[in-house]
């Protein structure tokens, strides 16, 4: 990759494409959508946390004015989703307070609600188990029938036969005798928080003919509401077209509840049904994020070099989940990026409980456990007096060494070695100055006392799944993106109209791209993890090189020279170095014609991405606040795209479910009601503008082999160092391990009781 | 705004007078409805955004004579004789040129999922209107209630800022 060439676009910070429209409230999202007779769809909730529901009456809820149909598990679909597929569209059992019981269509939201009311259950109520241990005890009661003692398979296919279940490597006896430090590990990441977007989840759905379904949603990943729901319904003929999305963070990848819901009373009533979740049920019933334990031990030398990993991943899906063994596929995989050791033993076990569902949440499995496991590594190394910036700099995957992957290939390297960015990320934090051994804090001003710690996070996700995308260029000398690419917050569509902009050589305002559409576009897999860069990005590239070389074949001709000659500028094609033969794309292409090119990506996960996040925080060991003071964050990113968009990734580590995990996200259960308790966003505590860290991104610009422009993703991976980072920070601070999430006032003065004096 | 009771509620909404008959009949608007609603749903003004509904994420902000205030909180027979200004009202209705601080979001790229951005818009202007020079504890202040799960916080305080550099 030529480091020297100056780029129209690439790296320059320019306007989102939908600048505009965002700033003047024109962008519409799934709920300023109204089709015409659309009914609002509402859902009745289950005030226990598991129960059988021996009645239920509709009858007065049916005969309510405005209402339209009533649905429950005696006259709903049979459609279910999970996996394996046992979670029903509606069911006789519920098994978390929350759970949909029946759902009402009616012509407005208020009436949907006053038929809710009206709706006669009798529920006998059962045991209910809450976390891991309650629901794996000797005659816990079980969940589901399918699934005896709360296990659900760890096998899935939905990565192929070999998908990824459980790490087995090498020698683990052998690696346990080599080791000179071995210890026993059983630390959680059970916090469950809620990734929690600003926009709750919504879907409009519309039959229009018996086998074809349309919807509309606020989604991450359009195509998700076609292929992933086709099959669990029968395969009807489904067109997903997206919105724009709120917020999302993996949960709205796609959201098959709200979607059933739709869908089904949009069946039952012949008209369009918009089913939108109130907060609270955004809160309490939507997407959380999976519970995880590692309980085991590990081996390491004195010099820091891992030997032996051996254990049980704990996975706590809340009442299901349908992505949980995805997310050990690829966590497991991330650790292996993360952790370098040749011998391995971790099995998963996959645990349902009595509190709301699991879901996709940025982070996907590896945020869980690496926040489960780092600790441990971090108390081991610390016995020895290792730095840890040095111990995640070299353990981190290396060119030419190798990891098993979600699908179950083993896959090398052939990305770079980030220690350049660990080195510069550490620069720019003052680590050195700062760093004064471990339990010990940077500085102390009476019952103030500050601590760094740091954290580490990989994905080979980057070239994850397929893409296929067609440019189409239009005689005036403009292009099209066909792509089905929805805009979730990450800015994607506008990076790929540049990276296309920048192919064809013309302005950005030429080209355009086709909003989500299943019906308009070919294949693309989603936003998933950070692949937009370069998976969905080579699709567009390549589409849009493969459009400019049929152009060229039809200008040769004319300019009496071969394709390979020409060269494209603002929708002139001349010989390249010379201005003397030119011709217009129009007069090429003809105004009634136009040219298109398709293009492709297939997965390939031999280029893991890389951050590394330091923190400091200062804690008042008077009150137990614990202050995030500052953050950088250290990455390569092959060559940034888009600047602002890049650094709002990364600043993205705050939110959604990541680095104040550590301090104070949290969903609370009430074990006496299995009721959630902070379902509102004044009980859940988020971060505002008035807490806000110093924040510095080291983003350094290495070329990798990925795509003409040597860029890979690295938006989704900021989260996932956080949890750690912070809790070695505050560790250090207070002179006392802390090994539990999150870190409230409370959990802090006890530490520092418990610590006695502190020095 | 005035409590007694009144049959009709008239107020301006973006500088066009509205009317529009209490009661619960088709086409009236009942007194439980949210300023929020009406502009939504009755009006069509979708670019205010409805976060949480229950006054705790500021997306659904809106200027109620001037006062950065929460539609979702606000009944709208509440509003009557008062001017409320939407995202929609700021660009000049003439020219549609946008406001300074609009033009400003775009130039930071003040925004990722775009949701949170026109209350925080709202809430900046009325800031900037009654303090043209705000020191960045001031920003963040004015903004303070409103959650952004993106994080663009570091981009919307440069845009304030930036916008009201421009202004002066």
């Amino acid at each position: 990759m030529e480091r020297t060439k100056e780029f129209r676009h690439i790296g320059k910070a320019t306007p989102r494409k939908e600048g505009r429209q965002i700033v003047t409230g024109a962008v519409k999202y799934i709920d300023d959508l109204t089709l015409p007779g659309m009914l609002y769809g509402k859902v009745l909730r289950s005030p226990h946390a598991h129960a059988l529901i021996n009645k239920i009456d509709t009858t007065k809820a049916e005969r309510a004015a405005g209402v339209k149909a009533v649905l429950t598990h005696e006259n709903a679909p049979d459609w279910k989703f999970g996996i394996p597929r046992v979670v029903a569209l509606l069911d006789k059992k519920v098994r978390y307070a929350g759970d949909a019981v029946a759902i009402v269509a009616a012509e407005s939201e208020e009436l949907a609600l006053a038929a809710l009311e009206l709706i006669e259950v009798e529920y006998e109520p059962l045991k209910a188990v809450y976390d891991i241990d309650e629901a794996t005890a000797e005659g816990a009661p079980d969940l589901y029938e399918e699934f005896p003692g709360n296990l659900l398979p760890t096998q899935s296919i939905a990565f192929g036969p070999n998908t990824l279940k459980e790490v087995v490597l090498g020698d683990v006896e052998r690696g346990f005798a080599e080791a000179d430090l071995i210890y026993e590990a059983n630390t959680s990441y059970d916090n469950i928080p809620n990734p929690l977007p600003i926009e709750p989840p919504g879907v409009i759905a519309r039959w229009d003919s018996p086998n074809e379904l349309t919807v509309w949603s606020a989604s991450q990943s359009v195509s998700w509401h076609r292929f992933m729901m086709m099959g669990k319904m029968g395969f009807p003929e489904i067109r997903s077209i997206g919105t724009q999305c709120g917020g999302s963070f993996g949960s709205k990848n796609h959201s098959p509840q709200p979607f059933f819901y739709a869908a089904a009373l949009a069946k039952a009533t012949g008209a369009p049904v918009k089913m939108l979740y109130s907060k609270e049920e955004h809160f309490g019933a939507f997407v959380l994020r999976l519970g995880s334990r590692f309980t085991g031990k590990i081996g390491l030398k004195r010099d820091g070099t891992v030997t032996a990993i051996e254990g049980e991943w704990l996975v706590d899906t809340g009442a299901f989940s349908d992505q949980a063994q995805t997310q050990i596929a690829v966590g497991l995989g991330e650790l292996q990026l993360v952790i370098r050791c040749q011998n391995w033993r971790v099995i998963p076990k996959v645990i349902c409980t009595n509190r709301a569902p699991s879901g996709i949440v940025r982070g996907f499995g590896g945020q869980e456990l690496e926040s489960s496991i780092l600790p441990v590594f971090m108390e081991a190394i610390s016995k020895e007096g290792l730095d840890p910036v040095d111990f995640l700099k070299n353990n981190f995957v290396k060119p030419g060494e190798g990891y098993l992957w979600r699908e179950g290939n083993w896959w090398v390297c052939r990305g770079q070695d980030y220690a350049k960015a660990v080195e510069e990320g550490a620069k720019a934090f003052g680590w050195d100055e700062k760093w004064k051994g471990w339990l010990t804090p940077s500085s102390t001003d009476g019952h103030k006392r500050r601590g760094i710690g740091v954290g580490v996070h990989g994905n080979a996700d980057v070239g994850e799944d397929e893409s296929e995308a067609y440019v189409r260029l239009t005689p005036d000398g403009g292009a099209v993106i066909h792509a089905n690419v929805a805009e979730s917050g990450m800015g994607q569509r506008s990076s790929l109209i540049k990276m296309v902009a920048e192919t064809l050589n013309l302005p950005l305002e030429k080209v355009t791209m086709t909003e989500p559409d299943t019906m308009v576009a070919p294949f693309e897999f989603g936003l998933t993890g950070s692949r937009g860069t370069w998976a969905v990005g080579t699709a567009v590239i390549t589409a849009a090189e493969d459009a400019l070389k049929k152009l060229h074949e039809l200008a040769a001709p004319r300019l009496g020279v071969k394709a390979e000659e020409l060269e494209s500028e603002n929708g002139i094609i001349r010989v390249k170095g010379s201005d003397a033969a030119q011709i217009s794309w129009r007069k090429v292409i003809g105004v009634f014609h136009t040219v298109t090119g398709h293009g492709f990506f297939e997965p390939d996960f031999s280029m893991p991405n890389f951050m590394m996040l330091f923190v400091e925080v200062e804690v008042d060991t008077g009150t137990g606040q614990v202050t995030l003071e500052r953050v950088v964050a250290a990455t390569d990113a092959g060559r940034i795209i888009d600047p602002p968009s890049l650094d709002g990734q990364i600043y993205g580590a705050l939110g959604a479910a990541g680095l104040d995990t550590a301090i104070f996200e949290e969903t609370v259960i009430d074990k006496r009601t299995g009721r959630n308790l902070n379902m509102n966003m004044i009980d859940y505590k988020w971060r505002t503008f008035e807490e806000l860290p110093v924040f510095d991104n080291v983003i350094l610009e290495n070329p990798l082999p990925s795509h003409r422009f040597g860029a890979i993703g690295i938006g989704e991976i900021s989260t996932s160092p956080g949890p750690a980072a912070v809790l070695m920070a505050v560790s250090n601070a207070i002179g006392t391990r802390l090994s539990s999430y999150p870190l409230a006032p409370e959990k802090i003065l006890a530490a520092v009781k418990s610590a006695g004096e502190v020095k | 705004m005035s409590s007694k009771p009144t049959k009709w509620v008239s107020l301006t909404i973006n500088g066009d007078n509205r009317e529009f008959a209490i009661g619960g009949r088709a086409g009236e608007l009942p007194p439980s409805e949210t300023l929020a609603d009406t502009l939504r749903e009755r009006l069509g003004l979708t670019g205010t955004k409805v976060g949480c509904d229950r006054g705790s994420c500021c997306s659904c902000t809106v200027l109620i004579n001037g006062a950065p205030s929460l539609s979702c909180m606000t009944l709208t027979v509440e509003c009557d004789g008062a001017s409320v200004i939407t995202i929609e009202g700021l660009p000049d209705p003439l020219t549609g040129a946008l406001d300074p601080l609009q033009q400003a979001f775009i130039d930071h790229t003040a925004y990722q999922c775009g949701f949170c951005t026109p209350g925080m818009i709202m809430a900046a202007k009325a800031l900037l209107t009654a303090n043209p020079s705000p020191a960045e504890s001031e920003i963040k202040s004015a903004l303070g209630g409103h959650y952004c799960r993106c994080i663009s916080h570091y981009h919307v305080i440069d845009a304030v800022a930036d916008a009201a550099g421009r202004k002066s």
